[in-house]
């Protein structure tokens, strides 16, 4: 489609969308391919969707603890309850499927903040040379050392409580490795003939930042972004289990949490503790298994193996 | 005090590492990273002066929301915490109180900071020392076991298993060993270091602290050691088509000495490095693990200050923590330097 585009109108800008359409239709093409990758893909996706429509399957009275005042506590699973009761009478499938919702909606967000914050900071420290480039390589290297975890609990606990703050804490403190391969990247293209000649003909440094350097880094920050998704989701639990989270909302870390509260792994209630467990091992999972075909498609290095 | 510590520090481990010749690269690279080390150590407690300080704004003016007090009372607080001198000067205090490991009294323990962490600092060192020396030593020989062949079924159970490990949460790990080898089993104690009734005799006492840190230990390497293994064994197949690799075949050489004395080594080089960049995923792990198995250690004490909020204690908890991953890094570098001949030429 977007071929026939450019053979009518040749100007430039339809010419590079056309060959970008092109490009996405070689990548899906080798994507499709990879099987560990679809087989991550369709469990977002069902997930993604069970998520979104969970006032549908169930609706938010379900969660309301005065309305489930004859439900029983701790029931295990059975045909009755699929996933078991928890302490106060809920469905634990109820809990998790809008616990999906904050559980995603944190990681997502937590990405975005770190990927643009890596970008900027890897494009930046690779294209600067001299003063710039090596203070903000420093700064790099620095995070990258630095326990992110316990920086996070610092963060989420001088700042107010609630979801944006974990969605920051996660983010500033996870976008360091972003930052060194976007800057490993940047140093690459940088030697390349066509950079060299663009500088000659005047490009600032804006024009070859955004023209020439943002697209060569975008496929491997892509592919970063697949992988952080996963350790992002699992920073969210963790900052919740360890009581930094808004109490007022479902996650899957906060159903953990409650799990542990009341003794759940010790007092035989098995179920409490496994569900959202596996639920979180197998979502990160399929986002490592999609982030890993992405870097194999995009990073050159990798191919032929 | 920067200027005088680094010299006398890089003689030293200069004369260690290459008794007979003094030259000066070797000078200029401890130089170089006892340097890096203190710059990023400074850039640490800069930042733990924005967090504790700054961000969490007026901790008085807090107070009184809470509980009213008079204006007299107001001002009596903020002189006692410092907080009526200027910022510069604030600033100035913090510093001094750093490096005097002063980081004040704990609100949770009514203790100072300082001899908490002190107390529970060899707990922690024991736990994640030991969890790391068996994550790396498995890691690394998994991933060149599993680089050798790539695509073998030895492969491809390694990789698919360390991928797995790597998505759990450490935390709900520990609570899943918590609930069978120690719930359920009764094989392991499920929390503490010590007995309620310690035995008396020296190895009884060794043994009691062994047997409460199977699980904890376990935790912590199994979601650690994944990452050394893809880590190794990219770097083995990166080496296996190395041609000095393939002379060596053609000369004749078996298989098992090919990897073992040929290309283990060389891919050991880059893996050092990052075998000590994930130090700092194994203290995150401690944070979580130590809480879980109730674990004497800095981790646990992070957790109660954040209970609290026990702000001076976190404070010495991260400093704490940072200096042990910048030190290991410090000593990552030399490492590196020792193996690596290019880089001791310089």
């Amino acid at each position: 489609m977007s071929g026939s585009t450019a053979t009518l109108a040749r100007s430039p800008r339809s010419m590079a969308w056309a060959r970008r359409g092109r490009a996405l239709a070689a990548f899906w093409r080798e994507f499709s391919h990879s099987r560990a990758g679809m087989v991550g893909l369709v469990f977002l996706g069902v997930i993604i969707l069970l998520a979104l429509l969970a006032p549908v399957i169930a609706p938010a009275w379900m969660l309301d603890v005065t309305k489930l005042l004859d439900s029983p506590r701790f029931a295990p699973p059975s045909l009755e309850h699929p996933l078991g009761t928890d302490d106060q009478g809920r469905e634990l499938w109820v809990r998790m499927i809008w616990g999906a919702r904050v559980s995603l909606l944190v990681g997502f967000a937590a990405t975005a903040v770190s990927m643009i914050i890596g970008t900027v900071v890897g494009i930046a420290a690779g294209h600067f040379t001299g003063w710039t480039g090596g203070l903000l390589m420093r700064i790099i290297d620095f995070f990258l050392v630095l326990p992110s975890l316990i920086l996070a609990i610092v963060l989420s606990i001088v700042l107010s409580r609630g979801v944006w703050t974990i969605v920051i804490a996660i983010g500033l403190t996870s976008w360091a490795g972003t930052a060194r391969v976007v800057r490993a990247q940047t140093l690459s293209v940088e030697s390349r003939d066509y950079i060299e000649r663009s500088r000659v003909l005047g490009a600032g440094h804006w024009h070859i930042i955004v023209k020439h350097l943002l697209p060569a880094v975008l496929p491997l920050v892509l592919a970063n972004t697949t992988l952080t998704v996963g350790s992002a989701i699992i920073a969210e639990s963790t900052l919740s289990f360890l009581g930094l989270g808004d109490a007022t909302l479902q996650s899957w870390g906060s159903i953990l949490k409650n799990s542990m509260d009341v003794s759940a792994a010790t007092a035989g209630y098995w179920w409490y503790v496994l569900v959202p467990g596996v639920a979180i091992v197998l979502v990160v999972l399929a986002f490592t298994l999609v982030g890993r075909a992405v870097e194999t498609i995009v990073n050159p290095t990798l191919r032929s193996r | 005090m920067s200027t005088t510590v680094p010299p006398t520090e890089a003689v030293i481990l200069e004369e260690q590492g290459e008794a007979s010749v003094r030259s000066s690269p070797a000078l200029k690279y401890a130089l170089t990273k006892i340097g890096g080390a203190l710059i990023s150590l400074a850039m640490v407690i800069l930042l733990g002066f924005f967090a504790f300080k700054i961000l969490p704004g007026d901790p008085v003016a807090k107070a009184a929301r809470e509980h009213p007090m008079s204006p007299e009372q107001i001002a009596q607080l903020r002189a006692q915490l410092g907080l009526d001198k200027p910022l510069w000067q604030q600033f100035g205090d913090y510093l001094v109180n750093v490096f005097t490991l002063n980081f004040g009294e704990s609100y949770v323990y009514k203790q100072s900071v300082a001899s908490l962490i002190g107390d529970y600092f060899w707990n922690t060192i024991l736990l994640t020392g030991t969890s790391a020396v068996i994550a790396i030593t498995l890691g690394l020989w998994l991933g060149q076991k599993a680089g050798w062949r790539p695509g073998s079924r030895f492969d491809r159970m390694t990789t698919g298993t360390s991928l797995v490990l790597w998505s759990v949460p450490t935390f709900w790990l520990a609570l899943l060993l918590l609930m069978v080898f120690g719930g359920t089993l009764h094989w392991f104690p499920t929390g503490g270091m010590v007995s309620p009734n310690p035995p008396d005799d020296t190895l009884g006492k060794i043994l009691d602290v062994i047997s409460h840190m199977v699980l904890p230990v376990i935790t912590m390497v199994a979601v650690v050691y994944a990452q050394y293994v893809m880590v190794m064994r990219a770097s083995v197949m990166e080496e296996k088509s190395a041609d000095y690799l393939i002379t060596a075949r053609a000369k004749g050489l078996k298989d098992d000495d090919l990897r073992t004395r040929h290309a283990v080594p060389n891919a050991l080089l880059p893996t050092v490095t990052l075998v000590f960049l994930h130090i700092g995923g194994l203290i995150a792990g401690a944070v979580t693990v130590e809480t879980v198995f109730s674990w004497p250690g800095l981790g646990k004490l992070t957790y109660q200050a954040i209970q609290g909020p026990d702000l001076p204690l976190l404070q010495g908890t991260f400093v704490v923590f940072s200096a042990i991953i910048i030190f290991t890094n410090l000593v990552a570098d030399f490492v590196y330097r020792r193996l690596d001949p290019r880089v001791r030429r310089g």
